[in-house]
């Protein structure tokens, strides 16, 4: 067996892969349910069929869609322009924090203003965090992945350091959180679910996110930054417009996923606000090939595995850090999917009897 | 004498510390020597930090217990050159994919062991520690890992730079299709390098949960197997580099848990940033002059290679 080169990248096999490689996962999962001594076929229920079974299963998956969603969609935003952002988890820890500190300051007051200022806020402290990866990729050629990376640690530190000192609820017993939010600095919740408007927010940022890519200038740049540095240079497309412009808008994203967290399901600032959703939503974005509607599919089958990993520990007992595994080998899965669609698979037959010895050519 | 003791006990300490840096690192810089970019370090280390950790429990032999987190290190590393060198994935992206499954996975097998305490691996082979005088007790602290993370830094260096396979490595790092043409074998290279890298990484897991802080915790590596990655790029690919950023890093580990001896009170939270803003620092300060850190790279580095036939 040996791969060839085709051509052109295969259109079908781009969107065949994603498929191959989620049907490849299933199976894989169903025996890794076997190694983990439960029954497959039930495992398989609960982690893809029953977290969808109610109307408040499908608001519970919408939910975590929004995070999943949100940060995926800059991270793919990046990696269309060769800017690798990893990261989505730092933008929403701060993106939480600044927000989270807004709403703290304000404490009980009340008014219209206080949950737009709120959302500002933490759409202001991702990007913040996400302009100190752009300046130092800017002004020292530091390489992103390893700066956003480092930081997404720093926020964590940050985070946990608020909420065991100066953030601490005086009356909470002293547990490492802070006082729950005012109602007015908490998002409001839709159809008796935990669902908040910022899923819709979510679902309009992907058409907006095809948008910019596909029919505006400032995108076209992004794509060819991304696609031809060399030709971005020469057409005069500023290097430096490109690297600014995704993580801002990465961060941003990242940022109002993590106020709509802790301003939404979980109410106050905590030292663990996300399983990892800044991490997932690399998976994401890859899963649904950098494309802003392929990313709404996949942060839908994301939340699933989210979700399904919740009823796994809850009836099956089984470990919450499965859901970890599983996306890995999602990720793994789609990669070597991938091959097919820049390659084709060639099964070569024994060598010919014209190579034989004494045969004439 | 009391000086001299707590002189000493840095010392050793920075050494402890810059260990499992080192010997992931040295792995790292032997696969990016080759050209290939693996950012799964994190993950590998991780795996070989769960089944060391497992199999000394298990079997009681902390020898075991290495060979297996070298073993672990080596599979991960072969299902990243299977996926990069094989099936010319992205080697980025699968890096990322490497680190992700491997948190998850170790996460997940590790499961028994979490929390449980055990005793160090120099306590292991020097039963009388605790009851040693307190200078030889310090000498003895450095096990024979940290011995071999400096020891590695010799040998990787004279690898690099005087042997046959060491040049034949290097020449695939700066032009597979040259290597190629010259008749070198660059995927069986590039193989070998990653399943080094691999091997480093499961052997500084190991260092972590068997010899540093004896116990398996989910995630305890805590960033060590980026910081690596951060630090051949601050060493410019040179071994020795390597050994003096690990030290530094490796002193900045402990500077956390000394500031309070000097009567520095700042939260445990905002003293443990120090490690990752550190990095940033050394990445920026190396990074500033592009030039020379273009120079510097293994010129194929995360390119990948299609042989033709």
């Amino acid at each position: 067996m040996r791969l060839e080169k085709r051509e052109a990248p295969s259109a079908a096999m781009l969107w065949v892969a994603p498929l191959l490689a989620a049907a490849t996962s299933v199976v894989l999962t169903g025996l890794l349910f076997t190694a983990l001594r439960v029954n497959p076929f039930a495992a398989l229920r609960l982690l893809y069929l029953a977290p969808l079974a109610s109307a408040n299963g499908v608001a519970e998956l919408a939910l975590k869609m929004t995070p999943l969603l949100l940060c995926a969609l800059g991270i793919a935003i990046g990696v269309r322009a060769n800017v690798w952002n990893i990261g989505a988890e730092g933008q929403f820890t701060m993106g939480a924090v600044a927000g989270g500190g807004i709403a703290l300051a304000l404490g009980p007051a009340g008014g219209w203003y206080v949950l737009p200022l709120v959302l500002a806020a933490g759409i202001a402290g991702g990007m913040a965090w996400a302009a100190i990866p752009a300046a130092l990729r800017i002004g020292a050629n530091a390489h992103e992945i390893l700066t956003t990376l480092m930081l997404n640690y720093v926020a964590q530190d940050i985070l946990s350091w608020l909420v065991h000192g100066p953030w601490r609820d005086p009356q909470g017993f002293n547990f490492p959180q802070s006082r729950t939010f005012a109602d007015a600095a908490t998002l409001p919740t839709l159809w008796g679910t935990r669902l908040t408007p910022i899923f819709f927010v979510a679902m309009l940022a992907a058409p907006c996110a095809w948008l910019l890519l596909q029919h505006t200038t400032a995108g076209y740049r992004l794509r060819v930054a991304g696609l031809a540095p060399a030709a971005a240079r020469y057409a005069g497309f500023s290097a430096r417009g490109t690297v600014w412009l995704s993580l801002l808008i990465a961060g941003g994203l990242a940022g109002l996923a993590g106020i709509a967290e802790v301003a939404g399901p979980i109410g106050q600032l905590m030292p663990t606000i996300s399983p990892g959703y800044g991490y997932a939503a690399i998976i994401v974005a890859f899963l649904g090939r950098l494309e802003p509607f392929g990313i709404v599919v996949a942060s839908a089958l994301m939340a699933l595995l989210y979700l399904g990993a919740d009823g796994l520990q809850m009836h099956l007992q089984l470990p919450l850090s499965l859901t970890g595994t599983l996306q890995g080998m999602l990720l793994f899965l789609l990669l070597a999917a991938d091959v097919l669609v820049a390659n084709r698979v060639v099964w070569r037959r024994a060598p010919a009897a014209a190579h034989a010895p004494g045969s004439m050519r | 004498m009391a000086e001299a003791v707590l002189i000493l006990s840095i010392v050793v300490a920075t050494l402890r510390a810059a260990t499992p840096l080192l010997l992931a690192g040295l792995g790292e810089l032997v696969a990016e020597r080759s050209g290939v970019l693996n950012l799964g370090v994190e993950g590998m280390m991780l795996m070989g930090a769960a089944a060391g950790f497992a199999v000394r429990a298990l079997s009681g032999s902390a020898a075991l217990g290495l060979l297996a987190a070298i073993l672990a290190g080596i599979a991960m590393a072969a299902l990243f050159a299977l996926l990069t060198l094989r099936l010319l994935a992205n080697q980025v992206a699968t890096g990322l994919a490497l680190t992700i499954f491997g948190i998850g996975l170790s996460a997940l097998t590790g499961l028994p062991w979490a929390g449980v305490p055990a005793p160090g691996l120099a306590a292991t082979i020097w039963p009388g520690l605790a009851h040693a005088p307190p200078a030889l007790q310090q000498v003895l602290l450095l096990d024979p890992l940290v011995w071999i993370a400096f020891a590695g830094v010799f040998a990787v260096d004279w690898f690099l730079r005087r042997s046959r396979a060491g040049l034949a490595l290097r020449a695939v790092g700066e032009s597979a299709e040259v290597a190629h043409a010259l008749g070198t074998s660059v995927l069986r290279i590039r193989l070998a390098a990653v399943l080094f890298g691999g091997a480093m990484a499961g052997l500084a897991g190991a260092d972590l949960s068997l010899a540093y802080t004896p116990m398996w915790a989910e995630n305890m590596t805590a960033g060590r197997g980026w910081i690596a990655l951060a630090l051949v790029v601050f060493a410019t690919w040179k071994p020795w580099r390597l050994a003096a950023g690990a030290l530094l890093f490796g002193f900045v580990t402990i500077a956390q848990f000394q500031a309070e001896a000097f009567g520095l009170s700042l939260s445990p939270d905002l003293l443990s940033t120090l490690p990752y803003l550190a990095t940033i620092v050394v990445l920026v300060l190396i990074s500033r002059d592009a030039t020379r850190l273009r120079l510097a790279a293994p010129a194929a580095l995360g390119k990948p290679f299609r042989p033709t036939d």
